[in-house]
């Protein structure tokens, strides 16, 4: 168990965590604002917008991360797209993330009673302020549950990016490996740093939920 | 919703049907170069009458009547798979072919698999395969748990770059520059100790298309590895030229089968001496425009 | 669906809105247009769609790999699934047993198996237990993953029942395993069903990892295929994700329709039954 203390290994360690939290804390940035914007998308009165979003979802809900990954990381480049690996891999998992954050905020819009929106309209709102300041507020509680197994999956998920260039928990996993230490005590410690993560992620929504709860 | 349904019955059904129908038989043709290279290739004589019972393995594969050999698949020129005729060839191909004539195995009695560089120690100590060739380092970290027939070829680690790359002119020239190599490579650590910015795929395929859309200044692992790459894509890449390593290219096999390994080292030095070794040279690696190099001393033990 | 929600949002449409609406369609659909023939124009300037790039797929022995590849994804998935739903019955048991000795551990399995990377699970699995057999290392590691995922599903389906049903049974003398497994598990399955073909839907797309551990899956072939065909404009992975992508959507489509079909029939029984009761 001692190895993460030896040759240096405690600071490829630690960094590859700090890469999987910065990685998961931005694509769930640009992942919640993407969702809006493709959920926005799906119930606008716009013909073209909302097709735009189903394809969207249809198109990355569907495809293997890691093939995502692929598209982006080879494709990019030859539209004269240079970024970082790191910036590549917030893409790809943003793109991902945003389509389940679409469908979950999409059902959620469904659960706000009628009469919420009706009212904001006969107020005189349009769809913009409706959705943005009546609707959505308000189906943000029931999302909140179908939203935390979504947050708690993408730093799961950032693993992929490990296979792509970004030196990440699974990188670290690999370089330990290739060093020669036990796999079991390798996946100990990778096996720790995750937990952690997934557990301060479920740890805020239950926050939230108590937050939005006591709101009611 | 029924719609829907039919829509994606159709797009599924579509999709594999599409890759079922209407293909083309990989006879050779201009596009591929291996094809027609192998027209040169030298054949090898099959001692039928090879008798090794001393070794396990050896007696097991004759058992089975099939002879495992571990291999790469995606090394243009050593040990390459293409896809399009089904066929392995390259230089580490053609090595396989002629020891495993030489222990009494025809071509269509060795089975192929690829196996990665990560995996290469625990498949051969498992017995998933009997012999593995493919750009195998003798070093003696890897001789406590594998034993190794040859050398057979002396590598080194080099440098490729674009073409109208002139900055880049040896390992000292990539301090903070973008250098791409493959996860799990010796080579990752000898380029950082140049201060070089290292860029990791897994496969050197994925690092030669950055150097083309130019993410990265530099590729860097075995000329000889380089050279199948840099001859795949002609006029557009070039080896530096400066090795700085000694890469010395073995058969591997089970620890301690000592029998097989100077059965592997008796076929290399007969086929050396008779020329196979250069006519095989010069249809693979020779291709990518180098000169056979002097053939290296066994080192037997 | 869509279209009911967005009466609620926005009023019918007068005339200057629908000249609004017309005007954002027309410019969506010219920013789409234009993006997309951006988008195309650069990868045809770069030599994508040229006839070299794409020739390696019109050789059989390339589509009889993409279909190798397509049937191993299928076997991998296709084991997974069994196991995983398996698997994920036996947790939901436990989590909802009396005994606390073994709802404690079960929970922890749960909890460990739902936080943890599949791609850390399947490669430790592989260099530790599978070095020569990949399949099963992603099989494992499928099943343990999606079984836990699993479990919580048909756990909150047996939570959400009526209490009526676990009453009635032990009423007839039925032992708690036999409540468990034959009256609530089986009805907790039907009514999550969507939802746990949903979650195999992940199961068959994560199958993609294997290809870190050579698992001659789909994704497996493709990168090889692109890997392995240099082009003089590089190698054909765009191509590749090009050809290989719609592979996936359609199977998971495909999937997805069958959820859709199986709810629908499991709706219509359910209903036949009610009436030939009444």
């Amino acid at each position: 168990m001692g190895i993460l203390f030896e040759d240096g290994n405690f600071s490829l360690f630690y960094h590859g965590f700090l890469q999987t939290i910065e990685l998961s804390a931005i694509s769930a940035l640009f992942a919640l604002l993407l969702g809006g914007v493709l959920a926005a998308f799906r119930v606008s009165p716009v013909p073209v917008l909302r097709a735009f979003g189903t394809g969207w979802v249809m198109v990355f809900r569907n495809t293997p991360l890691t093939l995502l990954f692929f598209g982006v990381v080879f494709a990019l480049p030859r539209l004269d797209v240079h970024l970082s690996s790191f910036t590549f891999a917030v893409m790809a998992l943003s793109a991902y993330t945003g389509a389940f954050v679409c469908e979950v905020l999409r059902s959620g819009i469904n659960t706000v009673p009628l009469g919420q929106a009706e009212a904001a309209r006969s107020l005189g709102m349009g769809f913009g302020q409706t959705l943005g300041t009546i609707v959505l507020p308000q189906a943000a509680r029931s999302v909140l549950p179908p939203m935390s197994s979504i947050f708690i999956a993408l730093p799961r998920n950032s693993a992929v990016a490990g296979a792509f260039n970004v030196p990440e928990l699974f990188s670290t996993q690999k370089a330990f490996d290739e060093k020669g230490y036990p796999i079991f005590v390798t996946f100990f410690w990778i096996a720790l740093a995750y937990l952690l993560v997934s557990f301060t992620v479920s740890a805020v929504f239950r926050v939230l939920e108590k937050q939005l709860a006591v709101a009611r | 919703m029924k719609a829907r349904r039919t829509v994606a019955a159709a797009l599924s059904v579509l999709a594999l049907t599409a890759v079922a129908a209407c293909g083309k038989d990989g006879s050779p043709n201009a596009s591929s170069g291996d094809a027609s290279a192998a027209a040169q290739l030298p054949t090898y004589t099959v001692k039928a009458d090879a008798k090794l019972d001393a070794s396990p393995v050896w007696a097991n594969a004759k058992k089975n009547g099939k002879l495992v050999i571990g291999a790469k698949a995606d090394q243009p020129y050593l040990g390459f798979e293409d896809l399009q005729t089904n066929t392995r060839n390259g230089f580490d191909i053609e090595i396989a072919k002629m020891v495993a004539a030489d222990l009494g195995f025809k071509p269509e009695q060795i089975e192929w698999k690829t196996v990665v560089s990560a995996n290469r120690e625990t498949a051969l100590a498992g017995g998933q395969i009997d012999l593995y060739v493919g750009t195998y380092s003798i070093n003696d970290n890897r001789k406590k748990l594998v034993s190794f027939g040859g050398p057979y070829y002396i590598a080194g680690q080099d440098l490729l770059v674009n073409k109208d790359n002139t900055d880049i002119t040896g390992p000292e020239a990539t301090k903070d520059k973008a250098v791409c190599t493959v996860t799990g490579s010796t080579s990752i650590d000898k380029i950082k100790t140049y201060g070089a910015k290292v860029t990791a795929y897994d496969t050197y395929a994925q690092c030669v298309d950055k150097l083309l859309t130019k993410e990265v200044d530099a590729v860097t692992t075995d000329d000889a590895i380089l050279k199948g790459y840099a001859a795949k894509n002609a006029g557009k890449l070039k080896v530096v030229g400066k090795t700085f390593s000694t890469e010395k290219y073995g058969v591997g096999l089970k620890i301690d089968d000592k029998a097989l390994r100077d059965a592997v080292n008796d076929a290399l030095k007969a086929h050396e001496d008779n020329g196979d070794w250069k006519k095989a040279y010069d249809a693979t690696l020779g291709l990518s425009g180098s000169a056979a190099p002097a053939v290296p001393a066994l080192e037997r033990y | 669906m869509s279209t009911q929600n967005a009466t609620v949002l926005y009023d019918a449409p007068g005339p200057r809105a629908r000249i609004r609406y017309a005007v954002a369609g027309v410019l969506g659909t010219l920013g789409i247009a234009a993006l997309g023939w951006y988008a195309y124009s650069r990868l045809a300037d770069a030599g994508q769609f040229s006839g070299d790039m794409w020739s390696v797929f019109e050789y059989t022995a390339v589509q009889q790999r993409i279909l190798d590849g397509a049937l191993a994804t299928l076997k991998a998935f296709g084991l997974a699934a069994v196991f995983s739903v398996v698997f994920g019955t036996l947790l939901a048991a436990g989590r909802l047993s009396d005994h606390r000795w073994l709802r404690v551990p079960t929970t922890g399995v749960v909890e460990f198996f739902r936080a943890m990377p599949l791609l850390i699970m399947i490669f430790a699995l592989y260099r530790a237990v599978f070095p020569a057999e990949p399949m099963w290392a992603l099989v494992i590691g499928l099943t343990l993953y999606n079984g836990a995922v699993q479990a919580e599903i048909i756990r909150t389906g047996i939570q959400t029942l009526p209490r009526g049903q676990g009453e009635a049974a032990y009423a007839l003398g039925m032992r708690k395993t036999q409540v468990m497994l034959s009256v609530l598990v089986p009805q907790a399955i039907r009514s999550m069903l969507p939802t746990i073909i949903g979650q195999l839907v992940v199961t068959l797309k994560d199958t993609s990892l294997g290809y870190i551990i050579t698992y001659p899956e789909l994704l497996y072939a493709g990168k090889l295929i692109a890997s392995n065909t240099s082009t003089p404009d590089g190698y054909p992975y765009i191509p590749m994700v090009l050809v290989i992508a719609p592979i996936y959507i359609g199977l998971c489509l495909a999937l997805t329709a069958l959820a859709k079909w199986l709810e629908a029939r499991g709706r219509r029984g359910a209903n036949r039954r009610t009436s030939a009761a009444a």
